[in-house]
């Protein structure tokens, strides 16, 4: 009975999850007419999802459901079907909207910090703690060797230990 | 104490300093990437219950002006619509781009139209070419029909004071301006 009841609970659980993953997958193209071509709509895929939506900033257009979104995924199929190359439909969007539609953004001179940037910092970071251990290796070689201890600093410091064990 | 007591201090503050600035930018605000170049080709048809549709060729006209996106589902765009009728008043031309938009010519009969011309962009290609991404917006162009400033969201009294005016005044005078990046 109680071994029953789980494996139902498992199986409505199951479905639940496997309703969720589906209509996930179904939302991200909302009724968009789909290319012919397998291939070409696998890339119009690829693409949408490397472009930002300029609405909800922090979706891919193939993930938005904004008008303007939609109607960059169309422009984006129709560009394919035209026979244009990944890299033309970029650049058909990038010269209206900028480099910032581009979730991947290149490299160029305005970029060039941003990507050489965690590696600079990196070794700036390596550079300080080198010179750092360096300096404090030479502080210690440099210091004055310890003078042994004169027999009334022996007397005392056997005294010492005496008291204290 | 040493002055290199005091560097991990300054690297701080000089980070912070970098993050409170980033932190009061506002990421809605995206850069055109047409400043500075000449208007999108196209021709629209003109909203219903108009005859003046709206082309490139109507912003060569050796005056600056403005472009202005809108539309009747727009709400800002109502809050920005009796500032454009005053700026058309002082003798500002100013385009219209009605986008997505079949209630476009009504509106315009209901609240007034302070468009010289307006093109009906129904299917919002025009607007696409224009690099727009949002409702309103208002382009200041040329002279000779290159596109000087873009301002996004609805304009405001400070906006018309401080960059449109200013701008349109500058690109009157020499051809140029400073001003876009103003309020």
């Amino acid at each position: 009975m109680f071994g029953q009841l789980m494996h139902r609970k498992f199986s409505v659980a199951a479905l639940a999850t496997l309703a969720f993953l589906v209509s996930a997958s179904a939302f991200a193209i909302t009724a968009d007419p789909k290319l012919a071509d397998p291939a070409q709509e696998a890339r119009a895929v690829a693409l949408s999802r490397e472009l930002r939506c300029l609405v909800c900033q922090n979706q891919s257009i193939e993930d938005s459901n904004a008008t303007l979104a939609q109607d960059l995924r169309i422009i984006v199929r129709e560009r394919i079907a035209a026979g244009e190359s990944d890299q033309q439909v970029k650049q058909f969007i990038v010269a209206r909207y900028g480099d910032w539609v581009l979730l991947n953004p290149p490299f160029n001179a305005r970029t060039i910090l941003l990507w050489t940037g965690p590696a600079l910092l990196l070794f700036v970071a390596l550079g300080g703690m080198g010179l750092y251990y360096r300096r404090s290796k030479r502080e210690i070689a440099v210091a004055a060797p310890v003078a042994p201890l004169s027999s009334d600093e022996q007397k005392r410091l056997g005294q010492l230990l005496k008291d204290g064990g | 104490m040493k002055l290199k007591t005091f560097f991990p201090l300054a690297v701080f503050a000089l980070i912070a300093l970098a993050l409170g600035i980033g932190l009061y930018l506002n990421p809605r605000i995206i850069p055109s990437a047409l400043i500075g170049k000449p208007a999108p080709t196209f021709a629209l048809p003109a909203v219903k219950g108009r005859t003046a549709g709206f082309s490139t060729a109507d912003l060569k006209g050796g005056e600056p002006v403005l472009v202005n996106v809108f539309a009747s589902w727009c709400v800002p765009c109502r809050v920005e619509h009796p500032l454009l009728m005053d700026l058309a008043k002082k003798g500002v031309t100013i385009f219209g781009l009605n986008q997505r938009d079949a209630q476009g010519g009504e509106w315009l009969d209901e609240f007034g139209d302070p468009y010289k011309r307006t093109g009906d962009d129904r299917n919002g290609r025009t607007s696409i070419d224009w690099g727009v991404y949002g409702v309103p917006e208002t382009f200041i162009i040329t002279g000779d029909g290159h596109i000087a400033c873009k301002h996004i969201g609805p304009v405001m009294p400070n906006d018309i004071r401080d960059k449109l005016l200013p701008a349109l005044a500058d690109l009157k005078a020499k051809g140029t301006t400073d001003k876009c990046s103003a309020s």
